[in-house]
């Protein structure tokens, strides 16, 4: 890593964002449209709760991950409190790993 | 004692500073560790600190410190690292009204613009709250994610991996969590479940982010009732 290098993958990200929130104000979407943009966001975010739940460098992540997660998930389903659902996900996971299983 | 609106606003807030306190901590945890990774990957220090500080994107700053251990290329890192955080101008496009509409708005907001930072604001709503969680989500994440990488800098060697504390399955599930109001509509739903297999069946194909990336195609499933309806 240099400078030069930081500098273009940090003006980089920086141009993707402003580039959607610029373009959001430009266009004058019908109410569809704007529904269409909301799924976007929808699935673009599902598909990285997926990948991160279960995959780590294109392969399976292990079993301590995903059930950490399906704890979090039924947590939340029964409507607890975020600050719970989070240390549930990650106690779960950490708690499988101390038993040996990844 | 009736609930006026003050009350409702008060224990609003008190929702809002507590979930973002819950995903600060475990992005500050993460952010340890990308600062103990890198230094032990022997990138100098102020260069750690400057990709936190001025990219501030978690999973395109581990791969650019994947790459320099693998003993790739600046290019390769700065290209994948661009792949990656691609998602956030669709972010943008969803959510870019909440950020505001003055410039210095615009213009600082689009720096906070991350993952956790969407999903939570989205579970708040386009209006004044949904505007507020915006700024206190990424201002706080941004403080943890900067902090996080000097207090693991420094640590070094001693940090242990974050998989140890399950912090790997914290995000995933706090996604999820934020994203569960949306997915009571049928067509998210629908959505949702098109995006997830999409991105796992590309996950062994692709490199990083593009499985993620081909999740938006899951948006072909919303565009058939619709047309069904029209006809």
């Amino acid at each position: 890593m240099s400078w030069p290098a930081l500098l273009a993958l940090a003006v980089g990200t920086y141009g993707i964002r402003l580039a959607g929130i610029l373009l959001r104000d430009r266009l004058r979407l019908p109410e569809r449209a704007t529904r269409l943009l909301d799924l976007g966001a929808t699935a673009l975010l599902i598909a990285l709760v997926a990948t991160a739940a279960l995959t780590e460098d294109g392969g399976f992540a292990g079993w301590a991950r995903p059930a950490g997660v399906v704890a979090g998930a039924a947590a939340a389903l029964l409507k607890a409190p975020f600050v719970l659902v989070v240390v549930l996900a990650a106690g779960v996971a950490a708690g499988l790993r101390a038993l040996g299983i990844p | 004692m009736p609930v006026t609106l003050a009350d409702m606003r008060s224990a609003e807030r008190t929702v809002d500073l507590r979930d973002v306190a819950a995903l600060a901590a475990a992005v500050g945890i993460v952010g340890m560790s990308y600062g103990a990774l890198a230094a032990s990957a022997g990138i100098p220090w102020p260069l750690v600190v400057g990709m936190s500080l001025l990219v501030f994107a978690g999973g395109s700053q581990f791969l650019a410190v994947a790459v320099v251990v693998a003993g790739g290329a600046p290019v390769a890192a700065v290209a994948a690292g661009l792949l990656i955080n691609l998602r956030h101008l669709p972010f943008g496009l969803a959510i870019g009204e909440v950020v505001g509409r003055s410039w210095p708005a615009r213009l600082v907001g689009a720096h906070l613009l991350i993952d956790e930072n969407v999903a939570l604001t989205r579970s708040r709503g386009t209006g004044p709250r949904g505007t507020r969680v915006y700024w206190l989500c990424g201002a706080s994440l941004f403080v943890a994610w900067n902090l996080g990488s000097v207090v693991g800098l420094l640590a070094g060697g001693r940090i242990p991996d974050p998989a140890v504390f399950g912090v790997d399955a914290a995000f995933p599930a706090a996604l999820l969590a934020l994203l569960l109001p949306s997915l009571r509509q049928a067509d998210a739903r629908r959505v949702g479940i098109a995006a997830a297999v999409l991105a796992l069946a590309a996950t062994p194909f692709l490199p990083a982010g593009v499985p993620v990336l081909v999740g938006l195609a899951g948006l072909l499933v919303a565009l058939r009732p619709a047309q069904e309806v029209r006809s």
